[in-house]
């Protein structure tokens, strides 16, 4: 398909948000690991240092009205639409200002008003679900987008191959955006996959197009998307993406991640590799100043700071909140 | 005041409601211009299209994954599990998703969805096309689930729960498909969670639900002959569950029996004997005594349905046994 209009990311200013984005999420996701350690975050919570690119270039090419569904390793899903940090520090800490007053948690990020229509933890559910969404947009001719985001291991769940089969047949507007960072938790994904490309391998079993992109390089992933949400949105039916990227640290909580090789971490956190130093690297290269840059990652620093304060301050959630909204009269009662 | 089918009364219930709102769609295995592999939905693909009717593939967690996803951006879809067997398959969605997803999202969301489904047995379909899987749904919080039991309820019940803001699993007692029963003409509305008295009577009361009222009502009339007049109490409503009808008629007898297609153990009369022991202790005359399929996977066989399945016969020789004892 041809794009009409000249793309965006020629622009110095557009780059610079999309540099900006991708700071955000890395600091924001390193302060998250250390809340972590210092035991205020609890439970659990699934990083996506590494994988910035991804996140923050399919949220710049969407439309405010458009749907993102994520999975338990959505923090910057969820911030890259516009959330802002302090309730989603507050949710991971299982405040009361946070994003769901502390009833969700970390792997259950939702913000309706932004278009965040959740984050889910159970393998491949959400991609049916995505589905659903573009389906009413399909029939309410709205013309929004779903756009599904997963990992590589994902392609071997019943639900992924159910949820594409039927996107393709009802010519749904859904962006299904495989992240693949080569492991499930602990095992190589390559090691349990029947084909090399877990995601573009499948794609024609689907009638679809492979699609492949550094997942690591945002101007890239930014292209890609664009094309498959204007597709989308112009009727004409679903896209499989297959990103290609990887997770510096562990799979969750203090994982170190000792079950893959040295060089192999140390080559996919070198500048070259690493999305967010090899953007700053191009902006410079652009011609822009480096007291612009680091303006940029001082105000993301201070916002940080100030997210992560304001959200240490919230209360813990009250009692009254417990038997809240399991129905939609707001209340749980299931007998008179 | 029209005589129909049960199986009729899913499609006048469900054409009711899309009639009156563009938001309501239909969608499942075969069931556009085949009307439903049980002839349920004969009619809506001529009636309504193929938009707002939809032919599925065999894709359960599709199904209820696009229910969910058009209810929560809001539409109000009426999705078809064919039997309520396949829940299995996509139970995921039904009991992680769509059920928890308005709490743990702290209300962002709604959804305002129907999971029909053909449940239970007597067709002797065998083990895996006959199980009664409403005591599966009943104990997820954030599920309504519904079992009418004649044509009438199944209109008025369709329309409560098509017009209710929470999901709402629907399950349709396979065996009474071909059953009839009045319908009054124009539209039939009732409330969730509302039971039915269907019989009075002073000495014992019955809760009962789906297929199991009209053996219930049949053994009511037998045992009245013997001398022992039953209440029947049509449940209708697991969740929400109108405990106040039960333990009122309950009360008004001093003993209670459930008749439950569940096989034994965590039947739903399970959860409603524990309610009357603590809240009727000292109204009843005897044990609260339940009547259901033994804790077996139920059988092809039809001699062997029939012994496992609660029958009028056993209905009466237990509450018979129980009233002399
Ligand atoms: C149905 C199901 N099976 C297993 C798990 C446990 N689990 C959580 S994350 C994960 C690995 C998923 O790998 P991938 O899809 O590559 O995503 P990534 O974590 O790498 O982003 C597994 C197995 C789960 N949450 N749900
Ligand atoms: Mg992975």
């Amino acid at each position: 398909m041809t794009t009409t209009e000249a793309s965006p990311v020629h622009d110095v200013d557009f780059k610079l948000e999309l540099y900006r984005s991708q700071v955000a999420l890395r600091r924001f996701e390193t302060r998250a690991y250390d809340l972590f350690l210092e035991n205020y975050v609890k439970g659990t919570s699934h990083l996506s240092i590494g994988q910035e690119a991804i996140a923050a270039g399919v949220a710049a090419a969407m439309r405010p009205d458009d749907w993102t569904f994520a999975t338990y390793r959505g923090h910057a899903h969820t911030l890259a639409r516009g959330v802002a940090m302090t309730p989603v520090f507050a949710e991971l800490m299982g405040r009361a200002n946070g994003l769901m007053a502390g009833k969700g948690g970390s792997m259950h990020l939702t913000s309706v008003e932004h278009g965040v229509m959740g984050s889910y933890a159970i393998i491949g559910a959400h991609l049916p679900i995505a589905c659903g969404a573009a389906w009413s947009a399909q029939y309410r001719g709205t013309d929004q987008v779903a756009v599904v985001f997963f990992g590589d291991g994902t392609v071997n769940i019943g639900a992924f191959h159910e949820a594409l089969n039927f996107a393709a047949i009802w010519k749904l507007p859904v962006v299904f955006i495989c992240e693949n960072n080569l492991y499930m938790e602990y095992t190589r994904t390559s090691e349990v996959t029947a084909v090399a490309r877990p995601a573009a391998d499948r794609a024609a079993a689907y009638g679809l197009e492979p699609i492949l992109v550094d997942g690591n390089d945002a101007d890239a992933v930014y292209e890609v998307a664009r094309t498959a949400v204007e597709r989308a949105r112009a009727g004409m039916g679903p896209s499989l993406i297959e990103a290609e990227t990887y997770r510096h640290g562990g799979h969750s909580r203090a994982d170190p991640g000792k079950y893959r090789p040295d060089e192999e971490v140390a080559l996919w956190k070198s500048a070259e590799r690493d999305p967010v130093s090899r953007y700053r690297t191009r902006l410079v290269e652009l011609g822009v100043d480096e007291s612009t840059l680091a303006r940029i990652e001082a105000d993301v620093d201070a916002e940080v700071e100030a997210a992560t304060e304001a959200a240490k301050a919230g209360a813990a959630p009250g009692e009254d909140l417990l038997m809240k909204d399991v129905w939609a009269n707001g209340g749980a009662e299931w007998r008179n | 005041m029209a005589e129909l089918t049960y199986r009729e009364a899913i499609a006048r219930g469900i054409a009711q409601e899309m009639r009156r709102d563009e938001s309501v769609l239909f969608l499942g295995e075969d069931v556009g211009a085949a009307g439903g592999v049980f002839k349920g939905t004969v009619g809506l693909f001529e009636e309504f299209g193929p938009v707002r009717v939809r032919d599925t593939p065999i894709s359960e967690q599709a199904i209820l994954g696009a229910a969910m996803g058009a209810a929560m951006t809001g539409l109000r879809p009426i999705a078809e599990i064919m039997f309520a067997d396949f829940f299995a398959v996509c139970w995921d969605i039904v009991a992680n998703e769509i059920a928890k997803s308005r709490y743990m999202t702290n209300g962002q969301m709604s959804f305002p969805l129907v999971i029909r489904s053909g449940n239970g047995g007597g067709l002797r379909f065998g083990a895996q096309h006959s199980q009664s899987v409403e005591n599966w749904a009943m104990m997820i919080p954030g599920l309504k689930v519904v079992v009418p039991s004649n044509p009438r309820d199944v209109v008025g019940l369709m329309a409560a729960a098509v017009r209710d803001d929470d999901p709402v699993i629907f399950l349709e007692s396979k065996a009474l498909y071909p059953t009839k029963g009045e319908v009054p003409e124009g539209e039939i509305v009732d409330a969730l969670g509302t039971a039915t008295v269907l019989r009075h009577g002073a000495d014992a009361t019955i809760a009962t639900l789906g297929l199991m009222v009209p053996r219930a009502l049949a053994a009511a009339e037998e045992l009245a002959a013997g001398g022992i007049d039953c209440t029947v109490v049509d449940v209708r409503s697991l969740i929400p569950l109108d405990t106040q009808t039960i333990l009122r008629e309950t009360s008004a007898t001093g003993r209670l029996f459930t008749v439950e297609e569940n096989p034994r153990v965590l039947g739903w009369g399970a959860e409603v004997a524990s309610i009357v022991a603590e809240e009727a202790f000292f109204d009843l005359d005897g044990p609260v005594v339940r009547i259901t399929t033994p804790h077996i996977p139920l059988p092809a066989a039809d001699t062997l349905e029939d012994m496992a399945l609660p029958s009028v016969e056993r209905i009466v020789t237990t509450i018979h046994k129980a009233m002399n004892s």
